[in-house]
C-alpha cells in the first residue's frame, strides 16, 4: 500500500512538473502582447464569496428577488428565458397570489382559438416567461446580427476554464460558480480603456472578461441607480451584477438546495454504511493471513 | 459457468426440485458463493464489482430517463431541461447517469491499469483480456453516442467531428460518414440512431460481461503475486471473504461518486453543452469527455504526412490503434513472469505509462498549438514504444526477482515481516491489502 | 481459512444484523427516486386546474373541456331535463352516491347533489364511462341523459347511471363558480 502511494506521489509530482513546464514554456512562446491578445478572456473573472457556494450553501432569497427585478427591468428587454416557469417563482420566497398578479402582469401569446385565431391573454403561473422576440431571426436582426442569447441555463453555459493544478483544488472547495462569476465579472467589465493599439470593431464594445474576444455586441446594459430596491441593498452596478448573478444560478439550477440537503444525507449514510461493511469485513476475514 | 466439480447440495425439497429442473440456484451457488478465489486479493480486484454496480446504475437510470426524454432535435435539449427541473427527482437520476459514465470510465481504467500491472493478460487468461477490451470499446461507443443525446452545442459538435474520422478513409469515407450520419451532416436522423444505439448497446454490454465473467471462473483470477492457485488453502470462499471486500472497496467508491453527483455535478460536463445546438457555429474549443482525450491528444499528434497516408488518416490510424494495442497485449508481452511486483525495469515502464497516459489526457485538453504539439508527439512515440519495444525487450532482458512458490507462502512470507504469525492465526490489521 | 469462533457471538451477530440493516435501508432509500420519477412532473401538476368562459351557454348547450387530459363536460340544462333529474327516485338508482368531489363521500346522488347550490341548471361532469373509460355521447339513450357506445351504458340527464355494465355515476370534478359566467375546474 505504502509502495502505491508513493508511486502515486512520483507519478503526480512528474505530471504537474510537465505541466508546469509546457505552461511556462507555452506562456514565454506567447511573448504576451498587451494589444493583439490571442487567448480570452483578458483577464480571469473574479471570485465572488456567493451564498450559495460550499456543501451547505443556499439562495439568498432577497437576493435572488432583486435579481429577477434587474432581469425583468433590464435584461428582459433583449434575453429570453424560456425554460424558466412563473410557478418556479415560488423558491424566490413569493406566494401564491403574489405569483398570480406577477404572472398576469405579462402577455402570452395563445391559441389558435376556436374560431381559429391566435390571441393575447394575460399570464398564467403555469405559463413560461415571454420572450421579447417571437424568433431568433428578429432578435439577431434587432440586436446587430447576434441574437442576445436565452438566459435559462447562462449560469451554467458560461464559464472560463480553470487551468491546471487550478481545477483539481476546485473538486476540494466545490468550486461551481464558474457562470455566475464570469457574468458578474462581465457586467462590471465594461467602462475600461483598451490598450494601446488594440483594434475594437465598430458597433462592439471592449471589456476584458469576455471570454470570446476582446469585445462584445451587447453595450453595458447597467448604470448605477437604474433599478429601484426596496430592501436598501446599494443601487450600484456591482450590487445589481451580483444580484442578477445569483438569479441567473437560480434559474439554472433550480433544485440545488435540495441537491445538497439530500447529498449530505447520502455521504452521511455511506460513512456509516462503509464502517459497518469495513467491521464486518475485518470480523470475516480474522483469522485467514492474506 | 461452472467447472469441474459441483459442491452444491439442495438441503430442501424445493431446492431439489428445482436442480433437477433448472439447476440455476446450483449455478449461483458456484459460481457466487463456494467459488474459490486467490486468498491474497488486494482492493485492485474489487473493481470488478464497482463495475458491475455502474453498469447497473447506468442502465436504470438510463431506463428512467428514456420515459421523459425526446429524441428528436426540436425536443432533445429542453426534454433533458425538463427532466432537469420539472420531472420528480429528475435532476439526480440525470446527474447519476452524466456523472455515471465519467465514475464508470474511471473504474474501469483502474480495472485497466491492474490488469496491466499484474500481468493479468497473461496466458491462459487472453480470452478473459480480449472480452476486457470489447466492453471498453463497447462502453466508448456508448459513451459518445449518449453524450450527443442532449443535444447541446458539445453534443452536435463532438457528433460532428467523431464521425468525421470515417472521412478519413480512403475512397469509401464520406459513403461511411454519411451512412452514419443519415444525412450530409448531424441532425435528426442522426440523433434518432444514437438514441436507439445508445440503448441497445450497454445490453450488449452487459452480454459480454457474462462472457468475461464465464472466462474468468473458467481460469480463475490471477492474484498479485501472479503464481496460479496451487492448493486448496491458496483461496478462500468467494462468499462471505471476496463479497464483503468487494463490498466495502464498493461503498468508498461510491462515496466519491456520490460527492460528484451531489456537490459538484457540472464538474466534469462542459458548460458548452448547456448551449443548444447550432449547426450554425462551432464553438471556441471543442474538447470530448475526459475519458476520451488522450485518444483525443493521439489524433491531433499526427500532423504530418507518413508517405501516402496523409495527416488526417495517419491520426485516425494511430488513434485506433492505440486500442488495438491493448487486444495484443497478451502477445507483446514476453516474459515469463506475470506480475510487476518481482519485474522491477516493468514496473518502471508502467509507472511511466501511467503518467504518459495522464500527461496525453491533459494534452487533449489543451489547444493544438505551439508546444502542446510537439509535447503530444513525443507522449504519442511513448504511448506506443511502451506496447511494441518494452513490453517485448523487457521480457527478454529483464531479471525478475525470486518468486514464492505458492500464494500461501507469499502470504505467509509477508506476514512474517509484518507482525510474524503462525499459518491460520489472525492476520494483524497493517496487512490489510 | 477456517473463521475463529472464539468472539463473543452475539457482538458478531449484532454487527452482521446492523450491516445487513443498513443495506436494506440504503437499498430502500436509492429505489424512491426511480419510483418518484413516475408521478406527474410539476409542468403537469401546474395545468391541474382550468377556467372556463361559460357566458355563451344558453339553456340546452354543452361545451366540452380538456382537465387533466380528459374531457368535462359544462351543460347548462333545459327545464326539462332539470325536471326529469330531480323526479328520480333514489332507490331506482344503480348507484346512489352523489360521486360529487365537491360534497361528502356519501351524500346521496341527488340531482341537486350532482350540481352546485344556486346553480341547479349547470352540470359539469367528467364525461368518461365509468365503466372502460370511452367517451359517452351527450343527449342520447333511453334517459336524455349520456349513452356509451362501447358497451351501452346509460345515463340520465344528471349523468348517473341507469343501464348498462358501468357501475358508478359520472364524476364530478371539484370546481366552483368564479363568477356568473366563469367556472374553475380543478
Amino acid at each position: 500500500m505504502k509502495k502505491i502511494l508513493t508511486s502515486l506521489a512520483l507519478i503526480g509530482l512528474v505530471a504537474a512538473g510537465t505541466g508546469a513546464a509546457a505552461t511556462w514554456a507555452i506562456a514565454a512562446e506567447e511573448a504576451h502582447n498587451a494589444a493583439a491578445p490571442t487567448h480570452f478572456p483578458i483577464d480571469e473573472p473574479k471570485e465572488i464569496s456567493w451564498s450559495f457556494a460550499g456543501p451547505f450553501g443556499t439562495y439568498d432569497k432577497a437576493q435572488l428577488q432583486r435579481g429577477l427585478k434587474v432581469y425583468k427591468e433590464v435584461c428582459s428587454a433583449c434575453h429570453s428565458m424560456n425554460l424558466v416557469a412563473f410557478r418556479t417563482l415560488s423558491d424566490l420566497g413569493y406566494s401564491d397570489a403574489q405569483i398570480k398578479s406577477l404572472s398576469a402582469g405579462y402577455t402570452i401569446h395563445d391559441g389558435p382559438n376556436d374560431a381559429g385565431d391566435m390571441f393575447d391573454r394575460p399570464g398564467k403561473p403555469s405559463d413560461y416567461f415571454p420572450p421579447p422576440f417571437p424568433n431568433e431571426q428578429a432578435a439577431a436582426s434587432a440586436n446587430g446580427g447576434a441574437a442576445p442569447p436565452d438566459m435559462s441555463l447562462l449560469a451554467k453555459a458560461r464559464g472560463v476554464e480553470r487551468g491546471f493544478p487550478q481545477f483539481v483544488f476546485d473538486i476540494f472547495t466545490q468550486y461551481a460558480a464558474g457562470g455566475p462569476d464570469y457574468i458578474h465579472s462581465l457586467l462590471t467589465g465594461y467602462d475600461q480603456t483598451p490598450p494601446a493599439g488594440m483594434v475594437i470593431p465598430e458597433g462592439t464594445h471592449y471589456n476584458p472578461y469576455f471570454v470570446s474576444g476582446v469585445s462584445l455586441k451587447m453595450p453595458k446594459p447597467l448604470s448605477d441607480g437604474q433599478v429601484t430596491y426596496d430592501d436598501g441593498s446599494p443601487q450600484t452596478v456591482d450590487q445589481y451584477a451580483r444580484d442578477v448573478s445569483a438569479f441567473l444560478m437560480w434559474a439554472a439550477e433550480p433544485h440545488m438546495e435540495d441537491r445538497k440537503k439530500t447529498g449530505f444525507r447520502v455521504l452521511v449514510f455511506l460513512l456509516l454504511f462503509g464502517a459497518l461493511v469495513y467491521l464486518t469485513k475485518r470480523k470475516v476475514w480474522e483469522g485467514v493471513a492474506h | 459457468m461452472s467447472e469441474g466439480h459441483s459442491t452444491y447440495t439442495p438441503k430442501t425439497g424445493i431446492e431439489r426440485w428445482f436442480d433437477a429442473r433448472l439447476p440455476l440456484p446450483r449455478l449461483v451457488y458456484d459460481s457466487f458463493i463456494a467459488y474459490p478465489v486467490p486468498r491474497n486479493l488486494n482492493y485492485a480486484w474489487t473493481f470488478g464489482g464497482i463495475l458491475a454496480i455502474m453498469l447497473a446504475s447506468q442502465i436504470i437510470t438510463g431506463i428512467v430517463l428514456a420515459m421523459h426524454y425526446a429524441a428528436d432535435t426540436t425536443l432533445a435539449f429542453d426534454s433533458v431541461e425538463k427532466i432537469m427541473r420539472d420531472v420528480n427527482s429528475g435532476w439526480l437520476l440525470r446527474y447519476l447517469h452524466a456523472t455515471g459514465a465519467s465514475f464508470f470510465f474511471m473504474a474501469v481504467y483502474v480495472h485497466i491499469f491492474r490488469g496491466l500491472y499484474y500481468g493479468s493478460y497473461k496466458a491462459p487468461r487472453e480470452l478473459l483480456w480480449i472480452l476486457g477490451c470489447i466492453i471498453y470499446l463497447l462502453m466508448m461507443a456508448t459513451a459518445f453516442m449518449g453524450y450527443v443525446l442532449p443535444w447541446g452545442q458539445m453534443s452536435f459538435w463532438g457528433a460532428t467531428v467523431i464521425t468525421g474520422f470515417f472521412s478519413a478513409i480512403p475512397l469509401v469515407g464520406e459513403w461511411i460518414q454519411q451512412l452514419l450520419l443519415g444525412g450530409f451532416a448531424v441532425d435528426n436522423p442522426t440523433l434518432n440512431r444514437f438514441f436507439s444505439l445508445h440503448y441497445l448497446l450497454p445490453f450488449m454490454i452487459a452480454g459480454v460481461v457474462i462472457l468475461h465473467i464465464w472466462a474468468l471462473h473458467v481460469t480463475g483470477q490471477s492474484n498479485p503475486t501472479g503464481i496460479e492457485v496451487k492448493s486448496k488453502t491458496d483461496t478462500v470462499a468467494f462468499t462471505p471473504y471476496a463479497t464483503i471486500k468487494d463490498a466495502f472497496g464498493s461503498i468508498v467508491f461510491l462515496f466519491f461518486f456520490a460527492y460528484f453527483v451531489f456537490y459538484i455535478p457540472n464538474f466534469l460536463m462542459a458548460p458548452d453543452n448547456y448551449i443548444v445546438a447550432n449547426p450554425l457555429k462551432t464553438p471556441a474549443h471543442i474538447v470530448p469527455e475526459w475519458y476520451f482525450l488522450p485518444f483525443y491528444a493521439i489524433l491531433r499528434a499526427i500532423t504530418f504526412n507518413i508517405g501516402p497516408i496523409n495527416s488526417k488518416l495517419g491520426g485516425v490510424i494511430c488513434m485506433f490503434g492505440a486500442i488495438v494495442m491493448l487486444f495484443l497485449v497478451p502477445w507483446l508481452d514476453t516474459s515469463k513472469v506475470r506480475s510487476a511486483v518481482y519485474r522491477p525495469w516493468y514496473k518502471l515502464f508502467f509507472w511511466l505509462f501511467v503518467a504518459d497516459a495522464v500527461l496525453l489526457g491533459w494534452l487533449g485538453s489543451q489547444p493544438a498549438e505551439g508546444s502542446y504539439v510537439f509535447m503530444a508527439q513525443m507522449a504519442t512515440l511513448f504511448y506506443f514504444a511502451f506496447f511494441l519495444v518494452a513490453l517485448p525487450v523487457l521480457g527478454l532482458i529483464e531479471t525478475p526477482r525470486r518468486l514464492p512458490n505458492s500464494i500461501t507462502e507469499a502470504v505467509l512470507e509477508k506476514n512474517k515481516g509484518g507482525g510474524g504469525h503462525p499459518a491460520g492465526a489472525a492476520a494483524s490489521p497493517e496487512t490489510k491489502g | 481459512m477456517s473463521a475463529t469462533d472464539t468472539q463473543d457471538p452475539n457482538r458478531r451477530d449484532f454487527l452482521y444484523v446492523a450491516t445487513g440493516m443498513a443495506a436494506v435501508v440504503g437499498a430502500g432509500a436509492f429505489a424512491w427516486p426511480f419510483i418518484d420519477q413516475m408521478r406527474p412532473d410539476a409542468s403537469t401538476l401546474a395545468l391541474a386546474s382550468v377556467e372556463v368562459d361559460v357566458a355563451s351557454l344558453t339553456p340546452g348547450m354543452s361545451l366540452i373541456v380538456k382537465w387533466r387530459g380528459k374531457p368535462v363536460v359544462v351543460r347548462n340544462r333545459t327545464e326539462q331535463e332539470m325536471k326529469d333529474g330531480e323526479a328520480v327516485k333514489l332507490t331506482d338508482l344503480k348507484d346512489p352516491i352523489a360521486r360529487n368531489a365537491n360534497l361528502p363521500a356519501d351524500a346521496p346522488a341527488t340531482d341537486a347533489n350532482r350540481t352546485t347550490p344556486g346553480k341547479e341548471a349547470w352540470m359539469v361532469m367528467v364525461q368518461v364511462c365509468t365503466h372502460l373509460g370511452c367517451i359517452p355521447l351527450g343527449q342520447e339513450g333511453d334517459f336524455g341523459g349520456w349513452f356509451c357506445p362501447c358497451h351501452g351504458s346509460q345515463y340520465d340527464t344528471a349523468g348517473r347511471i341507469r343501464k348498462g355494465p358501468a357501475p358508478e355515476n359520472m364524476a364530478v370534478p371539484v370546481f366552483k363558480f368564479i363568477s356568473d359566467t366563469k367556472i374553475l375546474i380543478g
